[in-house]
């Protein structure tokens, strides 16, 4: 029998320890969109450490136009139905009510993404006030530190969703990784300066300086379509991939999505990258950055 | 502090040369990097254990929380179960935390891929429910002495039978085991990496004597 000390299974729920806790489990795996709880399967059967539930992959949505908004939750219901992994889903930038819809269903994370049409230009959501934790996109680091000040407890570099070409993810990135490093080498005053010019706590921005990295996990997404597209974005310092269309809109989703999955675990063993990586099929078709007007383009969405 | 076990067993010399010896965290995915931090601040040397030949340089392995299912595939595919099974048939301790439980357990119902099937245990996946359930308790962990241990349990698996060689090592307020030992093989639902009370770990790295 258990001590009379020994709390109930009752403790402390939606602590920053769990929010940012689920996210460490995520590391060095791989999250894939599905719209479907077949898709769903098959993500889960290559290896996926979570799936993103959502209506149309990236490109779909940039294909369609019009307003993207949360999905169904009936689609979520059944995708958290047909897997045992964590199922993540979307909410539009600033939308908290879609927030708390997707918290009372139950969703393991919320992604507070670009990829949808955003609700608010002025605020993204407090997503302090909520026990589900939250994943932000972000293409430099003062935008990552706004989002985890904010309360959200995982970050991935934005990417352009739904082009299958890497080059955005690849920028946001470095850009982010670089933002640490020179933290680390700032003093005191500059690194009050850089607070204010990042608009967010000067601890913050002490606390990634001293550590050499964010304080939450820092995935890729946006543009990944291959598996050296994978390894490359770990090698450059991400910790675990989103990958949205790329699978899906590929010509044998089954296996590229497995090849990824080994890519990004083993994604410092060019041999192994060059095994996985035989016979895939064809690869999403993908688009060049310029072929994208201004007004298209998701990363800048969010701020 | 000072009544607790030691690493000294891991810590030792070996032969004629001061080796060091090494304790293993299979990083294929998952938290394996926090186990390694800790490890570091014990003082032993971790090794990042991403193939089978690697298992030949370590004397202890630590399974880390993850997704079971992409552990578990990984695993498999690449040669780490087989060759793991023959480590601990020559008296290898090892610690699965969280996922890391699920994997090294004989038992685990509905469980999509294979694994190492190790301890004499049943496991259920995701026994507290979605990651809204997660939770952080005190528990009373026997051999780690009065002080009680912060648990960090998310999206957590419960212990729930035992076999007749395992020990019940912490209960839940109801009675739900979340921490077990067979011989050298240990097992929690929840992350003793994620805090930074280093006594499970000093617990694990002596069982190597035991």
């Amino acid at each position: 029998m258990a001590s009379q000390s020994t709390p109930d299974r009752n403790g402390s729920k939606g602590t920053w320890t769990l929010k940012t806790g689920l996210a460490q489990m995520l590391k060095g795996g791989v999250i894939m969109d599905v719209v479907t709880a077949e898709h769903a399967k098959i993500a889960e059967e290559a290896g996926a450490v979570a799936v993103m539930a959502l209506e149309r992959v990236p490109a779909d949505i940039r294909a369609a136009g019009g307003v993207a908004r949360m999905s169904d939750p009936e689609m979520i219901h059944a995708i958290m139905d047909a897997v045992t992994i964590p199922v993540m889903a979307k909410a539009r930038i600033g939308h908290f009510v879609e927030a708390q819809v997707l918290e009372a269903i139950g969703v393991d994370y919320v992604d507070e993404s670009e990829v949808l049409t955003p609700a608010d230009l002025k605020f993204h959501i407090d997503k302090h006030a909520f026990k589900v934790p939250f994943v932000c996109g972000a293409r430099e680091l003062g935008e990552a530190l706004r989002r985890i000040n904010e309360g959200a407890a995982m970050i991935r570099s934005k990417g352009e969703a739904g082009t299958g070409n890497i080059v955005e993810a690849v920028t946001h990135i470095r850009a982010i990784t670089e933002g640490i490093s020179q933290l680390t080498e700032l003093g005191p005053d500059a690194l009050e300066k850089r607070a204010d010019e990042y608009r967010v706590p000067v601890e913050l921005v002490r606390q990634v300086a001293k550590d050499g990295k964010l304080p939450v996990v820092l995935f890729c997404a946006g543009g990944i379509a291959t598996p050296a597209d994978a390894a490359l974005m770990m090698q450059l310092g991400a910790e675990g991939n989103f990958v949205g269309s790329g699978i899906f809109k590929s010509a044998d989703p089954a296996r590229r999505a497995k090849a990824i999955v080994e890519a990004t675990t083993h994604f410092r063993d060019a041999k192994l990258v060059a095994e996985v990586s035989r016979g895939l099929g064809e690869a999403m078709r993908g688009l060049s950055l310029d072929s994208i007007p201004a007004p298209e383009r998701l990363a800048v969405r969010g701020w | 502090m000072s009544k607790l076990p030691h690493s000294s067993s891991l810590v030792r010399n070996r032969s004629a040369g001061s080796v060091t010896a090494r304790a293993g965290v299979l990083g294929l995915q998952g938290d394996f990097a926090e186990h390694l931090v800790t490890l570091d601040r014990l003082g032993v040397e971790g090794v990042d254990v991403r193939r089978p030949e690697q298992l030949d340089e370590i004397d202890a392995l630590i399974i880390p929380g993850g997704e079971s299912t992409t552990i578990g595939k990984l695993a498999s595919q690449y040669g780490i179960i087989d060759k793991l099974k023959d480590r601990v048939a020559e008296g290898m301790p090892v610690w699965g935390t969280c996922a890391g439980a699920i994997f090294i357990a004989k038992d685990v119902p509905g469980h999509p891929h294979p694994l190492a099937s190790l301890m004499d245990m049943t496991v259920e996946r995701n026994a507290f429910g979605r990651q809204i359930d997660s939770f952080e308790a005190d528990l009373d962990v026997k051999p780690l002495g009065e002080k009680p241990f912060h648990a960090v349990f998310i999206r957590a698996p419960r212990i729930s039978r035992v076999g007749p060689g395992v020990e019940v090592l912490a209960r839940l307020g109801d009675g739900t085991v979340v921490a077990a030992r067979q011989g050298r093989l240990l097992a929690t639902s929840f992350h003793p990496e994620l805090t930074h009370d280093e006594r499970f770990h000093r617990y694990f790295l002596s069982l190597g004597k035991s």
